[in-house]
Order: C-alpha cells, then structure tokens, then sequence
C-alpha cells in the first residue's frame, strides 16, 4: 500500500499534466498552475523539516563533543542570532529585508561579501584545474590546450594588443607586409567565433539532444510505472 | 480657428457611426491621451480585425491593424493606439487600453499592430482603435462582434501530443521486445566504478560523500540521480562505510532519506542507517558550496558523488574533492558544467547517461526496453535533421536566400510545425 499509492498518485498526475497542456478548456487549462501551486506549499513547509535536520544534526555534533564542533555552535548562534534579528525587524521595521534594518545589515554586509569570496574562489579553481586538463598528454590534449588558447585570447583584450604588436614586427621585419593593416585582421576573433559556432555548438547540441530524449524517456518511465527506483520505501 | 473649422468639416465627412465616435471621444482623449489633438490625421485603412485569442481557455479577444505610417517609434510624431470596447456597435465605447510598437517601423502595410483584450466569454464586443499624436488622430471601422471562447484542443501544440504518442508507442514496443530477449548496453564507465570507489572509501577508512547539488525534487534529473544515490547508499551499507549526503532542498533531502533507508534495510543492515548523515545545509548557492567544502575538507571523504544539477559551485566543489585525493563520479544534466566535471573529477556521466543509469543498474526487461526507444527515437531524429539540412542547403541553393523555391517553403513549413508550441 506503501508504495501502490503514491504510485498511482504519480501515474494520474503525470498523465493529467500532459493532457492539460493541449486542452485549455477549464477545469484543465488551470489545472497545471494549480498543482504548481500546491507544490510550492508543500515546499514550504519542507523548509520546517529542513530546519529540523539542520539544528539537529549540529546538536548532535555539540552534544556528543566531536571533532571540530566549535564550527556547530558558531552556525547555530549565527541562526538564532539572525532569526531573532528577523523577527525584530519585521516588528520594528515592518519588513526584515528592510536596508536599514538589522537583517538588512546582515544581508548586505555579512551574506553578500561572504558569497562573493566564494565565487571569487572559482577563479583559482579554475587555474589549477585548467592547468590539469591543459598538459600536453596526447593529440587530444594538444588539441584541447591550442583551442583553449586560442578562445581566451581573443575573449580578453590583451590577445589583440599581443597579435598587434606581432603584426608590427612582422611588418618591420618584412617590408612587402603592411604591419597595420595585418595588425587589423581578425586573426584571433574569426577563428574563435567559428570554433565557438561550429564544433562547440554540434558538440553542445548533440549532448542536448540526448539529455532531452533521456528526460522525455526518463519521465515517461515513471509516469507509466516501470520506473520505481524514486520510490523507496 | 481654420484648424477647427476643418476639424468639424473632416468629422462631418466621416460615415456615421465614425462620426458619432469621433463626437463621443473628444472627453476621454483630453483625460487619457498625452496630447489634445483637435485635427484628424490622413485618411488610413486599418483593415481592423477582431478574433476569440486561439488555443486558449477563453476570456481574451485578440484585435490586430495595420500600422499607422506615422507609426515610426518616435513620440514627437506618434504616441500610439487608443482601444475603445462596447457592447454594442453604435456604444457608448470606453477606453479599454492603449498600445504602441516598441520600435521603427518600415512599412505600414506589411507590419500590424495587436492588442488583446481580457473579456467575459461568450459576450459580444465591439472595437475600434484611435491612432493619435501630437498633430491629430484616426479612427478605423468599428468591427466585431468578436466573442471570447474556451478552447478544447491546443492545435499548435499537436506536434507535442504526436511526438509523446510516437515516443510512448515506441517504448512500450520496445519493453515488449526486450522481454523476449536480452539486449545490449554499452558500458558505462562512470556507473561501473561505483563499487570500485565504495570499496576504495571503505579501505582508506574514510567516508562517502555524495551531493545532488542543487537539484529540485521536481527536475528529472533529481530523480536519476536519486536512483544513483540508492545505489551508492546500498554498497555503503553492504560495506559499512558512512555515507554523508548534505543537501540544499529540503525536499530531496526527504527524498535522499528514504531512499536511504530502504537500501540499507534491503542490504540487511538496518542498524547502520543514520538520519542525521542526510542533512540540509542551506538553500543559499554558495553558502552550500562553502557548507559541503568545509565537510570535505574535515570529513576527507574516500568517495564523492556529485549527482544532479550544479551551477557555478560544480568546480569549487570538483576540485576541493580532488585536493584530498577522494575518487570522484560526477554526472549532470547542466552543458555548461560538464566540462568542468570532465576536468576535475575521475569519472564523469555525460548528460543521458545518467538517465540510463537507473536502466543501467537495474537491467530488467522493462527499463532495458525503455533505453532502446529511446536510441531508436534518436535514430531518427538524427535521420530527419540530416534530411531537413539536405533539403533545406538544396532549397537556398535554388532560390537564393529569398526562400522561394518549393524545397524551402518546405523546409520552413517543417521547421516551423516541429517549433511551434
């Protein structure tokens, strides 16, 4: 029964979905927008569930004094802190996403920087893991590290001033050259444009089209059943 | 007083239920309009037209025109259309909205003007619309009755319904066929090596940890990734090795749990599963990338998963696992981050691959079935854009990039009834 239910449940909704997105006549037009909707507030009151596992887990981590649980009670202390904040703002100044408001404060000069830091991270990491895919291994490779020259440079304006200045010298050296006529060639951007336009884009598109049919196979799967791995217990 | 007196002469001229409106009008241009013109502009042909709004669920009425040649997206010269509704045709009409192209237009003859109106079905209306700037205005014809109705059928949406019966026909017939005989997979490396990295965790002593990123329970891809995770979960448990699952959607966590849970009872060790190793962390996008880093680092699991939808933080996460040597699968449904994942991670499962994972793990009749239709499905997708390129490339060749030819006329009726939703 555990499992029969919302089963049934899964195979009615799925197949109503479908039918009221070709028939726009009431009750289905509608019909989609509301269990949207429904959705959304049982999400909300997962949101409580969360919060349950969250102080949980971390009270656990206190009680028990395990390692590194200094980390738990900085989280929870900042938690009550900010739900207190929240909750004094919203009396105080009738919304806790209020600028001038505690919460505000928090959001705006503790949450955003911290998530800039974060993101900001990802510039390192993507050196030291660029650097990893970029060694000269195999033609593949060689391959991969001449394209990903080729496309940074021209994203970034130092690629031009470099091609400029190659340009000139090649001018000085061969007199037969314009240097700044060569200098104004699209030598990097064409090239790049093309890689991006051509090869990138079927390879990007080929992958869409599996990963769409998958969906599509993989939705079909559960709305008619033979797909069950979703339903544990 | 020459421009009112000819403004009565051209008002006197007009036919008479236009007359009557221009009459009618002069109070509600004066409080809506951005100007007072008191002159009418050229005579124009509007050629107005009032329609129930197609594949809807009624209450609209769509209203298209012609454009006004002083339509050229300049203020100083044009300010726009007046709507005017009644129920009847000879009124009252009252202003029911106002419209203006966002920008130059070239011709007013080729390009229209729309407008739709939100109505009570089954009522009759009748509409005009005032052209109107700074120098004057112009009325079109009255039209209608036009009545909104629902729609019991989204006739531009029957290539989707095709398609799903296409699909689903091919699927079942599939399932059938593979129940009689066993059919072939490829091998997936990435879904191969979960046991190699389980039991690699295992002897290094340390944990597993896996992440659906963040992943809705609503996105198909949380349900292929689920089925991954129940996998995971089950050799964690036949390995007794903890198995960590920070999560940023409380729902998937809930998901997570349960699918937890019965694979450690399926694997006869019921004692070893911990709730509290299924946690939400945070909802916030960095916040979870720095929360699952800070676990990586303290924890220095042994194994990592990363299974579902990633933004920005798949590489943050990515290669904070490879700096403490843990072995990593990833797989995800998000192009823009695979190649970080190809990179970063040891095993990477590219795109569908991950929805063959359930089929690929669970290799009954039915699910084996369902993978085939789907390659056959891709077949002949392949089939067809390489025939529509053929006939499209032969269609320009013919007629230039005019479009003329038969085979081009084609092509688009193709491409546009396979867009059209």
């Amino acid at each position: 029964m555990k499992r029969e239910v919302p089963l049934v449940i899964t195979i009615v909704t799925g197949i109503v979905i479908i039918v009221t997105f070709v028939i726009p006549h009431n009750p289905f037009g509608t019909l989609q927008d509301r269990l949207t909707n429904w959705f959304i507030i049982v999400s909300g009151f997962t949101t409580l569930l969360g919060l349950d596992s969250l102080i949980q887990y971390h009270l656990v981590k206190i009680r028990d004094r395990r390692k590194e649980s200094g980390y738990s009670i900085v989280l929870l202390l900042s938690f009550f802190i900010t739900f207190a904040l929240g909750l004094y703002s919203w009396i105080k100044f009738k919304s806790p996403l209020e600028p001038i408001s505690p919460t505000g404060w928090i959001y705006n000069f503790v949450l955003l920087p911290l998530q800039g830091t974060m993101f900001a991270i990802l510039a390192f990491f993507i050196t030291s893991a660029a650097y990893r895919a970029f060694r000269v291994k195999s033609l593949e490779s060689t391959l991969l590290l001449l394209t990903a020259c080729l496309v940074m440079l021209a994203r970034v304006p130092a690629g031009n001033w470099i091609w400029a200045q190659i340009a000139h010298l090649i001018g000085a050296v061969f007199h037969s050259v314009n240097g700044n006529q060569l200098a104004q060639t699209k030598v990097l951007s064409e090239p790049t444009n093309w890689v991006l336009a051509v090869p990138q884009m079927a390879a990007k598109r080929g992958i869409n089209f599996g990963i769409s049919l998958g969906a599509i196979a993989m939705s079909i799967r559960i709305i008619l059943g033979v797909e069950r791995t979703w339903l544990a217990s | 007083m020459r421009r009112s007196l000819f403004a009565v002469l051209v008002c006197l001229a007009l036919p008479g239920p236009s007359r009557m409106r221009a009459q009618a009008l002069v109070p509600v241009n004066q409080d809506s309009s951005p100007a007072s013109p008191d002159a009418t502009f050229q005579p124009f042909k509007f050629n107005m037209s009032a329609k129930d709004a197609p594949n809807d669920g009624g209450g609209y009425i769509d209203l298209e025109w012609n454009v006004f040649p002083l339509d050229s997206g300049t203020l100083e010269t044009f300010a726009g259309y007046r709507v005017f509704r009644a129920s009847k045709r000879e009124g009252p009409f009252d202003s029911v909205g106002f419209t203006r192209p966002s920008g130059p237009q070239d011709s007013a003859l080729s390009v229209t003007a729309t407008y739709t109106d939100s109505v009570r079905d089954g009522k009759p209306f009748f509409y005009y619309v005032r052209a109107f700037g700074p120098a004057g205005f112009a009325l079109s014809d009255t039209v209608g009755p036009a009545k909104s109705s629902a729609q019991w059928f989204h006739t531009r949406r029957l290539n989707f319904l095709l398609l799903a019966v296409l699909f689903g026909v091919l699927l079942i017939l599939y399932i059938e066929r593979a129940k009689k005989g066993k059919m072939f997979v490829r091998r997936i490396a990435g879904l191969d090596a979960i046991e190699d990295a389980v039991g690699r965790a295992t002897e290094m002593g340390r944990p597993i940890l896996f992440s659906f990123g963040l992943s809705v329970l609503n996105d198909v891809t949380t349900m292929a990734a689920l089925s991954i995770f129940g996998r995971v979960a089950r050799k964690s448990a036949e390995y007794a090795t903890p198995l960590l699952c920070p999560n940023n959607d409380p729902l998937v966590m809930t998901a997570a749990r349960e699918t937890a849970k019965q694979a450690y009872t399926e694997a006869g060790r019921p004692d070893l599963y911990n709730e509290t190793n299924i946690s939400f962390l945070t909802s916030d996008q960095f916040g979870y990338a720095a929360g699952v880093d800070g676990i990586v680092m303290r924890e220095k699991p042994g194994a990592v998963f990363w299974q579902g939808y990633f933004y920005a933080e798949a590489l943050i996460l990515a290669e904070t696992g490879h700096s403490v040597g843990a072995i990593q699968i990833a797989g995800t449904t998000s192009i823009e981050q695979l190649p970080f994942f190809v990179v970063a991670c040891d095993y990477t499962l590219i795109g569908e691959e991950m929805f063959a994972a359930s089929s690929y793990l669970n290799p009954e009749p039915q699910m084996m079935g369902s993978l085939k239709g789907e390659d056959f499905l891709k077949a002949i997708i392949m089939i067809l854009l390489i025939v529509l390129a053929v006939v499209g490339s032969i269609g320009v060749i013919l007629s230039g990039a005019k479009g003329t030819s038969p085979l081009s006329q084609f092509f688009a009726k193709v491409v546009d009834w396979f867009t059209q939703v």
